[in-house]
């Protein structure tokens, strides 16, 4: 019989229309993976099934969970079901924690408020639970507050949460998303265990086709508020029908076509960089304790390469790209650009701009793009000719008219390409990357990277590509560089580290990183 | 959580040494000499320099500085250059009456403020809730003399619930005094109630829109208990500094209210003090209320630590 059972499930919210006759089901010990990009619904699709939908909604349709229709519940019924039937575990585990509780208190919080146990009870139960999801009393007792705790950490709180009660079904929205690729790895056999153990069925909802086919039975692609194709996890790849599927893909494993141009001429030289933080002092007056974020690292960049620089979040990545842009001070070493010294001729760091992450965060709401655009001209003491701006935004694939418009007019994939306009006006010769299309959809992702490598085509660029995805760094970099603790314990051409990783940390971030059927 | 006391403490000593330094150098260079002040216009020039001699305004600075924090220490606050007796003397009657008002009154806006902002802020977008926003908002513009006299009009003059104004003193009974305190107390609470309800409503509104609500919610538990057990504490922490603000202005500030009610508390004695040049009380009472606002800082930093976990473990 089937655990969760959603037939033709319509959505609206205020008004608009959001899901259009979702139909999906999961049966008991069963993966049940649904992808999609965002806004593809599939989120909401989850919080139909515990009935948490913003205010607005409209739902019709049918759910059952263990062959209860939950549309017509009650809400002290859904509160009943929430929590001891289902259990849910969200993307954000850096937030998804109340801040002034304890660990032990938040996942005995559960057992309390269904079942009539003791305090103490309940707490014993907390501790078994979080043992079950790899966090042992021993090192991580019940009083431990969650910002005592690391992101993979505090994800298997959120697990633990979700599963004190052995619910029937367990929904997981994007759970490793937010988590490096060891990590993911490591909540994902959890998952898998616990799936195996208690006989649960698991709704695994990602953006990521090679992290749903790794663990899940089934399949559920959605597109625009409805389920396009269903297929048998390890034979998707195959069987695959629908264009959207396809196009998927191909974009997640899309190679963007390249040929190697690099000129034996050193671009970026960093020499034995270290950089030192000091940490707050552990008693009155005393010394200040410090923090070595980057350790002794070397290396250089040749005209027309595009190098990738791998590596988990606090490993030094982004120190280093700040240090390299002669934002943060290093205590030892040198780093020159076109020979020239980035922190006592700031001059030369015109010759490079950057790119980063958070297409949304990255510009200021209030300016036009044509002004956006211009920023950097400040280091050139004159201002942007509109002509300049007009070829900017052509050259990333935008009509110049784009230019009198505001920032919130644009998509996420969009403001990406302005913001590669903004670093490319002044027409430097090193861009800085920084995770530049890891927010983005698998499909807008692939039209970035295109762009980029007809971009350094045309131009002439070198770019230094930062990012932890593995799959991206493999499809565009010549030569790769991992860093783990401060250090770059590898570098060499990307084929080489991928095919014949020497060093132990490269190999199991290698095998970390899931992997798309072939 | 000791280590963190401890440091608290360590800065809150230190800002009373600075404060004091900057209370002596301030009431150093306001002009007008007490001593001729005190003797009028007509004063002998040796009789001002007697004056001067007595009061001990011929010292050099450090010396005065040292005499009065050694008597500030000791509960030795000098004499009154007008009023001919001790500090302390003066100040503590007239903090018979400025403390249990700000106290009345704070609780009063505490009584009234989060009840209110809890409402509005569960209820948001209802008639609740602009009613709530539309009131308050009138409760911060209407200068609270003005409603401080409306309210006599009504409820001493019209129905003669309560006197007008002036203080039975604590020996009439402590009912008589409470009443007489009543309406000043209600006059000083409502702008503050109406600023802190506003305050608890969005911070409370920030706090429910958080991650960690939505996983109280999966767990089971009901909008209302997840604003109880997880919004609430969270919500708080920028509600406690507004009210560690409010207290500190209450004891003081509250010399327009005073002065409608005819009551002799601080504020008024820091007025008269100041047109009379009675520096050496100006003195102290301006430091007794630094002293005040960095003691009730204090609490409020150990208040913030009770709330707020990630505080206690920073080293």
């Amino acid at each position: 019989m089937t655990l969760l059972d959603i037939h033709n499930l319509a959505l609206s919210i205020h008004g608009t229309p959001i899901l259009k006759g979702i139909s999906l089901d999961i049966a008991p010990g069963e993966v049940c993976g649904v992808i999609g990009e965002s806004g593809s619904g599939k989120s909401l699709t989850a919080l139909s099934a515990m009935q948490l939908l913003p205010e607005g909604s409209d739902c019709s349709g049918r759910i059952t969970i263990a062959g209860r229709d939950v549309l017509s519940m009650r809400e002290s019924e859904l509160c009943r079901m929430r929590g001891a039937d289902v259990g849910m575990v969200f993307q954000e585990p850096m937030t998804a924690l109340n801040p002034v509780q304890t660990i032990g208190h938040q996942v005995a919080e559960t057992i309390l408020i269904h079942e009539g146990t003791s305090k103490t009870e309940a707490m014993s139960r907390a501790a078994e639970t979080l043992a079950r999801c790899e966090l042992p009393q021993s090192r991580f007792p019940l009083d431990r507050f969650p910002h005592e705790l690391s992101g993979g950490q505090r994800q298997r709180v959120v697990i633990a949460i979700a599963i004190a009660l052995g619910p029937k079904l367990l929904i997981a929205d994007e759970p490793t998303t937010a988590l490096d690729v060891t990590t993911q790895a490591e909540i994902l056999s959890l998952l898998r265990r616990l799936v195996d153990e208690d006989g649960m069925g698991l709704m695994l909802i990602s953006h990521d086709l090679a992290v749903v086919t790794g663990l899940a039975d089934d399949v559920f692609i959605m597109k625009d508020g409805e389920v396009v194709e269903r297929r048998t996890a390890r034979t998707l790849h195959r069987d695959m029908t629908h264009p959207y599927t396809k196009a998927l893909f191909e974009a997640s494993g899309h190679q963007p076509d390249r040929t190697e141009s690099r000129i034996e001429e050193s671009i970026l030289k960093v020499e034995n960089v270290s950089r030192d933080y000091l940490l707050p002092r552990r008693t009155f007056l005393g010394a200040h304790p410090t923090m070595r974020a980057v350790d002794d690292v070397r290396f250089e960049i040749r005209r027309g390469e595009c190098v990738g620089l791998v590596g988990e979040s606090g490993c030094g990545k982004s120190t280093l790209t700040r240090a390299i842009l002669g934002l943060e001070p290093v205590q030892e070493g040198r780093i020159t650009l076109d020979g020239r010294d980035v922190f006592t001729e700031p001059d030369v760091r015109r010759k490079m701009q950057v790119v980063f992450q958070d297409p949304f965060g990255s510009f200021n709401p209030r300016h036009r793009v044509a002004r956006l655009v211009s920023e950097p001209f400040h280091r050139l003491k004159r201002s942007a000719t509109s002509d300049e701006v007009d070829e900017a935004l052509t050259s990333v694939g935008l009509a110049p008219e784009d230019k009198y418009k505001y920032i919130h007019e644009f998509s996420g994939g969009q403001r990406q390409r302005i913001a590669i306009a903004r670093a490319l006006i002044i027409r430097p010769e090193l861009i800085i990357l920084d995770e530049a299309v890891s927010a983005l959809d698998v499909s807008i992702r692939a039209q970035i990277l295109d762009l980029l490598v007809d971009l350094s085509v045309t131009y002439g660029l070198t770019y230094l590509f930062i990012t932890h995805d593995l799959t991206v760094v493999r499809s565009i970099a010549d030569r790769i560089l991992v860093m783990h603790a401060g250090r770059i314990v590898e570098q060499g051409n990307t084929d080489d580290v991928f095919e014949t990783p020497r060093d132990a940390y490269t190999r199991r971030l290698l095998d970390s990183a899931p992997k798309l059927p072939v | 959580m000791l280590r963190y006391t401890v440091k608290r403490l360590g800065s809150l000593l230190a800002s009373l040494v600075v404060a004091s330094l900057v209370i002596f150098a301030c009431i150093e260079v306001v002009p007008g000499d007490p001593a001729s002040f005190m003797l009028g216009i007509n004063a002998q020039p040796d009789t001002v320099a007697a004056l001067r001699e007595e009061l001990g305004l011929n010292r050099a600075p450090h010396e005065r500085y040292f005499a009065w924090v050694g008597g500030l220490v000791t509960g030795d606050f000098g004499t009154s250059y007008t009023y001919r007796s001790p500090v302390s003397e003066i100040v503590v009657e007239r903090l018979a009456i400025s403390l249990p008002l700000a106290i009345y009154a704070l609780s009063l806006t505490i009584l009234v403020a989060f009840p209110v902002g809890i409402l509005a802020a569960t209820r948001r977008g209802s008639l609740t809730d602009i009613s709530v926003m539309a009131t308050t908002q009138l409760g911060v513009a209407i200068p609270n003399f003005w409603f401080a006299l409306l309210m006599v009009l009504i409820f001493a003059v019209k129905l003669r619930w309560f006197s007008a104004g002036g203080f039975p003193g604590w020996d009439a009974g402590f009912l008589a005094a409470v009443k007489a305190l009543t309406l000043p107390a209600i006059a000083l609470a409502l702008p503050q109630a109406s600023i802190l309800a506003r305050v608890m409503r969005s911070s409370l509104l920030d706090t429910l829109s958080e991650d960690y609500i939505r996983t109280a919610r999966a767990k089971g538990l009901t909008g209302r208990q997840a604003l109880r057990r997880h919004a609430l504490r969270n919500a708080l922490i920028p509600v406690l500094t507004i009210i560690g603000l409010q207290f500190s202005f209450l004891l003081a500030g509250a010399i327009i209210i005073e002065n409608v009610f005819f009551l002799p508390g601080l504020g008024r004695l820091v007025f008269q003090a100041i047109s009379q040049r009675d520096l050496i009380v100006v003195e102290s009472v301006v430091m007794l209320l630094v002293f005040a606002v960095i003691i009730v800082n204090f609490l409020v930093d150990l208040a913030y630590a009770w709330v707020d976990p990630r505080l206690r473990s920073r080293t």
